[in-house]
Protein backbone atom coordinates (compact mmCIF):
# COMPACT_ATOMS: atom_id res chain seq x y z
CA UNK A 1 0.00 0.00 0.00
CA UNK A 2 0.88 3.66 -0.24
CA UNK A 3 2.02 4.06 3.46
CA UNK A 4 3.12 7.76 3.54
CA UNK A 5 0.21 9.34 4.57
CA UNK A 6 -2.48 10.96 2.27
CA UNK A 7 0.69 11.54 -0.03
CA UNK A 8 0.53 11.39 -3.90
CA UNK A 9 2.96 9.11 -5.07
CA UNK A 10 6.81 8.58 -5.56
CA UNK A 11 7.69 11.02 -2.72
CA UNK A 12 10.51 9.00 -1.10
CA UNK A 13 13.70 9.93 -1.99
CA UNK A 14 16.47 7.82 -0.21
CA UNK A 15 19.77 11.00 0.21
CA UNK A 16 18.74 12.47 -3.19
CA UNK A 17 17.51 9.40 -5.24
CA UNK A 18 14.19 10.12 -5.77
CA UNK A 19 12.29 6.59 -5.22
CA UNK A 20 10.15 7.14 -8.31
CA UNK A 21 7.22 4.52 -8.40
CA UNK A 22 7.23 2.67 -11.08
CA UNK A 23 10.45 1.59 -11.42
CA UNK A 24 11.48 1.61 -7.74
CA UNK A 25 7.88 0.35 -6.18
CA UNK A 26 7.97 2.37 -3.36
CA UNK A 27 4.42 2.24 -4.08
CA UNK A 28 1.65 0.38 -6.15
CA UNK A 29 2.13 -1.53 -9.06
CA UNK A 30 5.81 -3.23 -8.40
CA UNK A 31 6.95 -6.43 -9.18
CA UNK A 32 8.14 -8.03 -6.11
CA UNK A 33 7.65 -11.60 -6.52
CA UNK A 34 7.11 -11.95 -2.65
CA UNK A 35 3.77 -9.24 -3.01
CA UNK A 36 1.89 -11.56 -4.78
CA UNK A 37 1.19 -15.46 -4.63
CA UNK A 38 -1.24 -14.34 -1.89
CA UNK A 39 -4.74 -14.28 -4.06
CA UNK A 40 -6.01 -16.76 -1.89
CA UNK A 41 -7.26 -19.65 -4.00
CA UNK A 42 -9.01 -20.96 -1.34
CA UNK A 43 -11.46 -18.21 -1.58
CA UNK A 44 -11.49 -18.06 -5.39
CA UNK A 45 -14.64 -16.77 -7.21
CA UNK A 46 -17.14 -18.22 -4.67
CA UNK A 47 -20.20 -16.22 -3.11
CA UNK A 48 -21.97 -17.01 0.19
CA UNK A 49 -24.68 -18.20 0.50
CA UNK A 50 -24.38 -17.79 4.33
CA UNK A 51 -24.90 -14.06 3.76
CA UNK A 52 -28.11 -15.33 3.02
CA UNK A 53 -29.23 -12.24 0.61
CA UNK A 54 -26.99 -12.60 -2.47
CA UNK A 55 -27.21 -15.70 -4.28
CA UNK A 56 -25.10 -17.23 -6.60
CA UNK A 57 -25.67 -16.35 -10.26
CA UNK A 58 -22.39 -16.54 -11.55
CA UNK A 59 -23.38 -19.79 -13.05
CA UNK A 60 -26.66 -19.84 -14.44
CA UNK A 61 -28.93 -22.61 -15.54
CA UNK A 62 -30.08 -22.84 -18.74
CA UNK A 63 -33.73 -22.85 -18.30
CA UNK A 64 -36.15 -22.26 -21.94
CA UNK A 65 -37.28 -18.90 -20.43
CA UNK A 66 -33.58 -17.36 -20.46
CA UNK A 67 -33.58 -14.51 -23.15
CA UNK A 68 -31.02 -13.33 -25.80
CA UNK A 69 -31.45 -10.00 -24.22
CA UNK A 70 -28.76 -11.05 -21.58
CA UNK A 71 -25.72 -11.74 -24.47
CA UNK A 72 -24.16 -8.56 -24.99
CA UNK A 73 -22.78 -8.67 -28.76
CA UNK A 74 -19.61 -6.39 -29.44
CA UNK A 75 -19.09 -7.14 -32.89
CA UNK A 76 -17.64 -10.86 -33.67
CA UNK A 77 -17.68 -10.84 -29.79
CA UNK A 78 -20.33 -12.66 -27.80
CA UNK A 79 -20.85 -11.95 -24.21
CA UNK A 80 -22.72 -13.92 -22.18
CA UNK A 81 -23.37 -13.18 -18.66
CA UNK A 82 -22.85 -8.98 -18.88
CA UNK A 83 -25.29 -6.99 -17.43
CA UNK A 84 -28.00 -8.30 -14.95
CA UNK A 85 -28.14 -12.02 -14.94
CA UNK A 86 -31.10 -13.94 -16.10
CA UNK A 87 -31.86 -14.97 -12.77
CA UNK A 88 -35.42 -16.51 -12.64
CA UNK A 89 -35.86 -14.76 -9.14
CA UNK A 90 -36.39 -11.09 -9.53
CA UNK A 91 -33.97 -8.50 -8.54
CA UNK A 92 -30.91 -10.59 -8.29
CA UNK A 93 -27.73 -9.79 -10.86
CA UNK A 94 -24.61 -10.55 -11.30
CA UNK A 95 -23.71 -9.50 -7.80
CA UNK A 96 -21.22 -12.26 -5.54
CA UNK A 97 -19.51 -11.98 -2.70
CA UNK A 98 -15.69 -12.30 -2.38
CA UNK A 99 -13.57 -13.05 1.05
CA UNK A 100 -10.90 -10.88 1.27
CA UNK A 101 -9.78 -10.99 4.63
CA UNK A 102 -6.61 -8.91 3.72
CA UNK A 103 -4.99 -6.99 6.68
CA UNK A 104 -4.62 -3.63 5.05
CA UNK A 105 -1.32 -2.53 6.84
CA UNK A 106 -0.23 -6.67 5.85
CA UNK A 107 1.87 -5.41 3.01
CA UNK A 108 4.27 -3.69 5.09
CA UNK A 109 4.15 -5.97 8.11
CA UNK A 110 5.13 -8.54 5.23
CA UNK A 111 8.50 -5.98 4.14
CA UNK A 112 8.95 -5.85 8.26
CA UNK A 113 9.24 -9.42 8.14
CA UNK A 114 11.67 -9.56 5.24
CA UNK A 115 13.69 -6.97 7.20
CA UNK A 116 13.37 -8.95 10.75
CA UNK A 117 15.04 -12.34 8.29
CA UNK A 118 18.01 -9.78 7.65
CA UNK A 119 18.99 -8.47 10.31
CA UNK A 120 18.76 -11.91 12.14
CA UNK A 121 20.77 -13.13 9.54
CA UNK A 122 23.46 -10.48 10.08
CA UNK A 123 22.95 -10.67 14.14
CA UNK A 124 21.88 -6.99 13.61
CA UNK A 125 20.46 -5.31 16.67
CA UNK A 126 17.77 -2.92 15.42
CA UNK A 127 16.20 -0.25 17.27
CA UNK A 128 13.78 1.85 16.42
CA UNK A 129 13.77 5.76 17.88
CA UNK A 130 10.28 7.31 17.99
CA UNK A 131 9.47 10.76 19.45
CA UNK A 132 7.88 13.72 18.83
CA UNK A 133 9.99 16.75 17.06
CA UNK A 134 12.68 18.18 18.88
CA UNK A 135 12.47 15.06 22.17
CA UNK A 136 16.28 15.62 21.61
CA UNK A 137 16.48 12.03 20.01
CA UNK A 138 19.35 13.03 17.74
CA UNK A 139 21.62 14.52 20.54
CA UNK A 140 21.42 11.91 22.91
CA UNK A 141 22.10 9.43 19.51
CA UNK A 142 25.23 11.37 18.69
CA UNK A 143 26.27 10.86 22.12
CA UNK A 144 25.23 7.67 22.59
CA UNK A 145 27.44 6.65 19.33
CA UNK A 146 30.65 8.24 20.39
CA UNK A 147 30.46 5.65 23.31
CA UNK A 148 29.14 2.92 21.29
CA UNK A 149 31.38 3.12 18.00
CA UNK A 150 34.13 1.61 19.88
CA UNK A 151 32.56 -1.59 20.72
CA UNK A 152 31.01 -2.43 17.09
CA UNK A 153 29.86 -1.16 14.06
CA UNK A 154 26.99 1.21 14.45
CA UNK A 155 24.92 2.39 11.62
CA UNK A 156 21.98 4.85 11.76
CA UNK A 157 18.99 5.55 9.20
CA UNK A 158 17.69 8.84 9.07
CA UNK A 159 13.89 9.33 9.05
CA UNK A 160 12.84 13.10 8.11
CA UNK A 161 9.95 14.79 5.80
CA UNK A 162 12.99 17.24 4.30
CA UNK A 163 16.67 17.88 4.45
CA UNK A 164 19.91 15.63 5.23
CA UNK A 165 21.04 17.78 8.11
CA UNK A 166 20.39 14.90 10.97
CA UNK A 167 22.54 12.36 9.26
CA UNK A 168 25.07 14.73 8.44
CA UNK A 169 25.10 15.27 11.91
CA UNK A 170 25.43 11.67 12.49
CA UNK A 171 28.14 11.30 9.09
CA UNK A 172 30.38 13.50 12.38
CA UNK A 173 30.34 10.91 14.10
CA UNK A 174 32.15 8.62 12.31
CA UNK A 175 29.72 6.17 11.45
CA UNK A 176 27.32 5.22 8.55
CA UNK A 177 24.18 7.19 7.74
CA UNK A 178 21.79 7.06 5.42
CA UNK A 179 18.92 9.75 5.20
CA UNK A 180 15.21 8.80 4.58
CA UNK A 181 13.03 11.81 3.03
CA UNK A 182 9.57 10.73 3.39
CA UNK A 183 8.88 13.54 1.33
CA UNK A 184 5.01 14.47 2.84
CA UNK A 185 4.91 11.31 4.71
CA UNK A 186 4.88 11.27 8.11
CA UNK A 187 6.49 7.70 9.35
CA UNK A 188 9.15 5.51 7.71
CA UNK A 189 7.70 2.03 6.44
CA UNK A 190 9.53 -1.19 6.27
CA UNK A 191 10.06 -0.76 2.71
CA UNK A 192 12.32 2.45 2.81
CA UNK A 193 14.39 0.66 5.71
CA UNK A 194 14.95 -2.47 3.50
CA UNK A 195 15.85 0.29 0.80
CA UNK A 196 18.20 2.17 3.02
CA UNK A 197 19.95 -1.08 4.13
CA UNK A 198 21.53 -1.11 0.92
CA UNK A 199 23.59 1.60 1.38
CA UNK A 200 25.73 0.57 4.06
CA UNK A 201 28.98 -1.36 4.40
CA UNK A 202 29.49 -4.83 6.33
CA UNK A 203 27.66 -3.97 9.64
CA UNK A 204 26.87 -7.44 10.87
CA UNK A 205 26.64 -7.76 14.75
CA UNK A 206 26.91 -4.34 14.82
CA UNK A 207 23.67 -1.94 15.98
CA UNK A 208 21.26 -0.10 13.61
CA UNK A 209 19.05 2.99 14.94
CA UNK A 210 16.41 3.87 12.98
CA UNK A 211 15.80 7.29 13.74
CA UNK A 212 11.90 7.80 12.81
CA UNK A 213 10.28 11.12 11.76
CA UNK A 214 9.18 13.02 14.60
CA UNK A 215 5.63 12.01 15.15
CA UNK A 216 4.38 10.14 18.21
CA UNK A 217 1.05 8.50 16.20
CA UNK A 218 1.75 6.99 12.89
CA UNK A 219 5.05 4.98 13.21
CA UNK A 220 3.69 3.08 16.22
CA UNK A 221 1.25 1.27 13.54
CA UNK A 222 4.02 0.38 10.79
CA UNK A 223 6.73 -2.52 12.12
CA UNK A 224 9.86 -1.71 10.46
CA UNK A 225 11.54 -5.57 11.34
CA UNK A 226 13.13 -3.60 14.58
CA UNK A 227 13.66 -5.83 17.67
CA UNK A 228 12.74 -2.77 19.85
CA UNK A 229 10.85 0.28 19.37
CA UNK A 230 12.21 2.97 22.27
CA UNK A 231 10.25 6.06 23.12
CA UNK A 232 11.89 9.13 23.33
CA UNK A 233 9.86 11.55 25.71
CA UNK A 234 11.63 14.73 26.95
CA UNK A 235 10.47 16.61 30.33
CA UNK A 236 10.10 19.65 28.64
CA UNK A 237 6.62 18.16 26.70
CA UNK A 238 4.15 17.08 29.79
CA UNK A 239 3.74 13.95 31.61
CA UNK A 240 0.16 12.90 30.52
CA UNK A 241 1.76 12.43 26.76
CA UNK A 242 2.17 8.84 27.14
CA UNK A 243 -1.93 8.99 27.99
CA UNK A 244 -2.30 11.42 25.08
CA UNK A 245 -0.83 9.35 22.98
CA UNK A 246 -0.69 5.97 24.01
CA UNK A 247 -0.72 3.82 20.76
CA UNK A 248 3.13 4.79 20.90
CA UNK A 249 3.97 4.04 24.03
CA UNK A 250 2.43 0.77 24.29
CA UNK A 251 4.33 -0.08 21.24
CA UNK A 252 7.33 0.92 22.58
CA UNK A 253 9.43 -1.54 24.90
CA UNK A 254 11.68 1.37 26.65
CA UNK A 255 10.84 5.19 27.11
CA UNK A 256 13.92 7.47 27.32
CA UNK A 257 13.10 9.89 29.82
CA UNK A 258 15.22 12.70 27.98
CA UNK A 259 16.60 15.77 29.54
CA UNK A 260 16.30 15.27 32.95
CA UNK A 261 19.27 17.52 33.65
CA UNK A 262 16.65 20.37 33.18
CA UNK A 263 14.41 18.57 36.15
CA UNK A 264 15.45 21.52 38.45
CA UNK A 265 13.78 24.17 35.98
CA UNK A 266 10.62 22.55 35.26
CA UNK A 267 7.42 21.71 37.00
CA UNK A 268 7.44 18.25 35.61
CA UNK A 269 6.22 15.09 37.86
CA UNK A 270 8.53 12.71 37.25
CA UNK A 271 7.07 9.74 39.12
CA UNK A 272 3.69 10.85 37.20
CA UNK A 273 4.99 10.49 33.71
CA UNK A 274 6.45 6.75 34.76
CA UNK A 275 3.17 5.74 36.15
CA UNK A 276 0.83 7.59 33.13
CA UNK A 277 3.79 5.21 30.77
CA UNK A 278 2.88 1.88 32.70
CA UNK A 279 -0.91 2.44 32.65
CA UNK A 280 -0.90 2.26 28.81
CA UNK A 281 2.16 -0.63 28.93
CA UNK A 282 2.73 -2.58 32.05
CA UNK A 283 5.73 -3.65 30.72
CA UNK A 284 7.42 -0.97 29.67
CA UNK A 285 11.08 0.09 30.86
CA UNK A 286 11.99 3.32 31.38
CA UNK A 287 15.40 5.53 32.07
CA UNK A 288 15.90 8.50 32.93
CA UNK A 289 19.07 10.06 31.13
CA UNK A 290 20.60 13.42 29.44
CA UNK A 291 23.28 13.30 26.77
CA UNK A 292 24.39 16.48 28.25
CA UNK A 293 25.18 15.72 31.46
CA UNK A 294 25.45 11.96 30.85
CA UNK A 295 22.99 10.96 33.56
CA UNK A 296 21.83 7.63 32.41
CA UNK A 297 23.96 7.44 29.74
CA UNK A 298 25.83 4.41 31.33
CA UNK A 299 22.27 2.32 31.68
CA UNK A 300 20.81 3.03 28.53
CA UNK A 301 24.23 1.55 26.71
CA UNK A 302 23.64 -1.31 29.27
CA UNK A 303 20.39 -2.02 28.30
CA UNK A 304 21.76 -2.01 24.41
CA UNK A 305 24.32 -3.82 24.61
CA UNK A 306 23.06 -6.57 26.94
CA UNK A 307 20.09 -7.03 24.00
CA UNK A 308 22.96 -6.85 20.90
CA UNK A 309 25.63 -9.30 22.79
CA UNK A 310 22.10 -11.65 23.43
CA UNK A 311 21.35 -11.49 20.23
CA UNK A 312 24.51 -12.31 18.77
CA UNK A 313 24.54 -15.51 20.96
CA UNK A 314 21.65 -17.04 20.14
CA UNK A 315 22.98 -16.19 16.32
CA UNK A 316 25.81 -18.18 17.45
CA UNK A 317 23.62 -21.55 19.20
CA UNK A 318 21.58 -21.08 15.83
CA UNK A 319 24.85 -21.69 13.75
CA UNK A 320 26.65 -24.40 15.84
CA UNK A 321 23.11 -26.52 16.06
CA UNK A 322 23.52 -26.21 12.20
CA UNK A 323 27.29 -27.15 11.98
CA UNK A 324 26.54 -29.86 13.50
CA UNK A 325 23.69 -31.17 11.76
CA UNK A 326 25.81 -30.93 8.45
CA UNK A 327 28.46 -32.83 10.16
CA UNK A 328 26.01 -35.38 11.02
CA UNK A 329 25.34 -35.87 8.05
CA UNK A 330 28.89 -36.51 6.25
CA UNK B 1 -4.42 8.89 12.00
CA UNK B 2 -3.63 7.93 8.05
CA UNK B 3 -6.79 7.71 7.15
CA UNK B 4 -6.36 8.67 3.66
CA UNK B 5 -3.37 5.94 2.96
CA UNK B 6 -5.02 3.04 4.47
CA UNK B 7 -7.82 4.12 2.23
CA UNK B 8 -5.02 4.20 -1.03
CA UNK B 9 -3.96 0.77 0.57
CA UNK B 10 -7.51 -0.30 0.88
CA UNK B 11 -7.85 0.46 -3.24
CA UNK B 12 -4.73 -1.22 -3.68
CA UNK B 13 -5.63 -4.45 -2.41
CA UNK B 14 -8.97 -3.90 -4.37
CA UNK B 15 -7.25 -3.55 -7.84
CA UNK B 16 -4.81 -6.44 -7.41
CA UNK B 17 -7.92 -8.78 -6.10
CA UNK B 18 -10.08 -7.65 -9.06
CA UNK B 19 -7.62 -9.87 -11.64
CA UNK B 20 -7.73 -12.60 -9.67
CA UNK B 21 -11.31 -12.45 -8.02
CA UNK B 22 -12.47 -11.79 -11.66
CA UNK B 23 -14.46 -8.69 -11.00
CA UNK B 24 -15.11 -5.18 -12.70
CA UNK B 25 -17.01 -3.91 -10.28
CA UNK B 26 -17.36 -3.32 -6.60
CA UNK B 27 -20.63 -2.43 -4.74
CA UNK B 28 -19.90 -2.56 -1.04
CA UNK B 29 -16.50 -3.24 0.96
CA UNK B 30 -16.73 -4.88 4.37
CA UNK B 31 -13.88 -3.80 6.49
CA UNK B 32 -13.12 -5.30 9.85
CA UNK B 33 -12.05 -2.59 12.82
CA UNK B 34 -10.96 -2.81 16.03
CA UNK B 35 -10.86 0.29 18.53
CA UNK B 36 -7.65 -0.59 19.07
CA UNK B 37 -6.48 -0.04 14.97
CA UNK B 38 -5.97 4.00 15.41
CA UNK B 39 -8.60 4.63 12.78
CA UNK B 40 -11.19 7.21 13.44
CA UNK B 41 -13.67 5.56 11.25
CA UNK B 42 -15.74 9.04 10.37
CA UNK B 43 -12.38 10.06 9.02
CA UNK B 44 -12.21 6.82 6.77
CA UNK B 45 -15.22 7.05 5.41
CA UNK B 46 -14.88 10.72 4.57
CA UNK B 47 -11.80 9.62 2.52
CA UNK B 48 -12.96 6.57 1.20
CA UNK B 49 -15.42 8.44 -1.42
CA UNK B 50 -12.09 10.58 -2.07
CA UNK B 51 -10.05 8.12 -3.28
CA UNK B 52 -12.45 5.63 -4.80
CA UNK B 53 -13.48 8.39 -7.37
CA UNK B 54 -12.35 6.80 -10.85
CA UNK B 55 -11.64 3.59 -9.72
CA UNK B 56 -13.69 0.15 -9.56
CA UNK B 57 -14.67 1.31 -6.04
CA UNK B 58 -16.05 4.39 -7.40
CA UNK B 59 -19.77 4.64 -5.27
CA UNK B 60 -18.91 1.57 -3.38
CA UNK B 61 -20.75 1.90 -0.16
CA UNK B 62 -18.19 1.43 2.94
CA UNK B 63 -19.64 -1.06 5.54
CA UNK B 64 -17.48 -0.93 8.62
CA UNK B 65 -17.82 -3.91 11.13
CA UNK B 66 -16.48 -2.31 14.53
CA UNK B 67 -15.27 -4.78 16.71
CA UNK B 68 -15.33 -4.72 20.33
CA UNK B 69 -11.67 -4.40 22.06
CA UNK B 70 -10.92 -7.23 24.58
CA UNK B 71 -8.32 -8.12 26.92
CA UNK B 72 -7.20 -10.85 29.40
CA UNK B 73 -7.07 -9.40 32.73
CA UNK B 74 -3.95 -11.01 34.32
CA UNK B 75 -4.93 -10.10 37.62
CA UNK B 76 -8.86 -11.78 37.81
CA UNK B 77 -7.51 -14.17 35.18
CA UNK B 78 -10.76 -13.58 32.68
CA UNK B 79 -11.39 -11.66 29.16
CA UNK B 80 -13.09 -8.17 29.60
CA UNK B 81 -13.90 -6.10 27.34
CA UNK B 82 -11.48 -2.55 26.86
CA UNK B 83 -12.41 0.56 24.73
CA UNK B 84 -9.31 2.35 24.94
CA UNK B 85 -5.69 1.30 24.82
CA UNK B 86 -4.91 2.14 29.02
CA UNK B 87 -8.66 1.52 30.35
CA UNK B 88 -8.42 -0.56 33.27
CA UNK B 89 -9.95 -3.81 33.94
CA UNK B 90 -13.85 -3.47 34.23
CA UNK B 91 -13.67 -6.03 36.91
CA UNK B 92 -10.91 -5.30 39.23
CA UNK B 93 -9.57 -1.97 37.75
CA UNK B 94 -5.94 -3.38 37.13
CA UNK B 95 -4.13 -2.19 34.14
CA UNK B 96 -1.91 -5.30 33.81
CA UNK B 97 -4.54 -6.30 30.80
CA UNK B 98 -3.12 -7.82 27.53
CA UNK B 99 -5.12 -7.07 24.23
CA UNK B 100 -6.36 -9.77 22.75
CA UNK B 101 -8.71 -8.86 20.40
CA UNK B 102 -9.09 -4.71 18.89
CA UNK B 103 -6.50 -3.98 17.35
CA UNK B 104 -7.82 -5.53 13.33
CA UNK B 105 -7.77 -3.51 10.43
CA UNK B 106 -8.59 -5.48 7.71
CA UNK B 107 -10.61 -5.88 4.28
CA UNK B 108 -13.58 -8.27 5.25
CA UNK B 109 -15.15 -9.11 2.40
CA UNK B 110 -16.35 -7.56 -1.17
CA UNK B 111 -19.83 -7.20 -3.27
CA UNK B 112 -18.28 -7.43 -6.41
CA UNK B 113 -20.11 -7.57 -10.47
Amino acid sequence: MCTVCGCSEGEVSIEGHHQGHGSTHTHGSHSHSHEHGHGHSHNGNHSHSHTGTYSSDTGHDTGLEETESVIVAEGDNLHFGHGPAHAHAPGLSQTRMVQIEQDILGKNDRYAAQNRQRFDAMSLFTLNLVSSPGSGKTTLLTASIEQLKTRCPVAVIEGDQQTANDADRIRETGVQAVQVNTGKGCHLDAHMVGHAMAHFEDISGGLLFIENVGNLVCPAAFDLGEAHKVAILSVTEGEDKPLKYPDMFYAADLMLLNKVDLLPYLDFDVEQCIAAARQVNPDIEVIQISARSGEGMSEWQGWIEQRRVARIRKRIDQLTGQIHQLEAMV
Amino acid sequence: MHEMSVCEGIIQVLEDQAISQNYTKIKTVWLEIGPLAMIENDSLRFCFDAVTRNTLAEGAQLEIIELAGQAWCLQCAQTVEIKKRYDACTACGSYQLQVTQGEELRIKELEVE
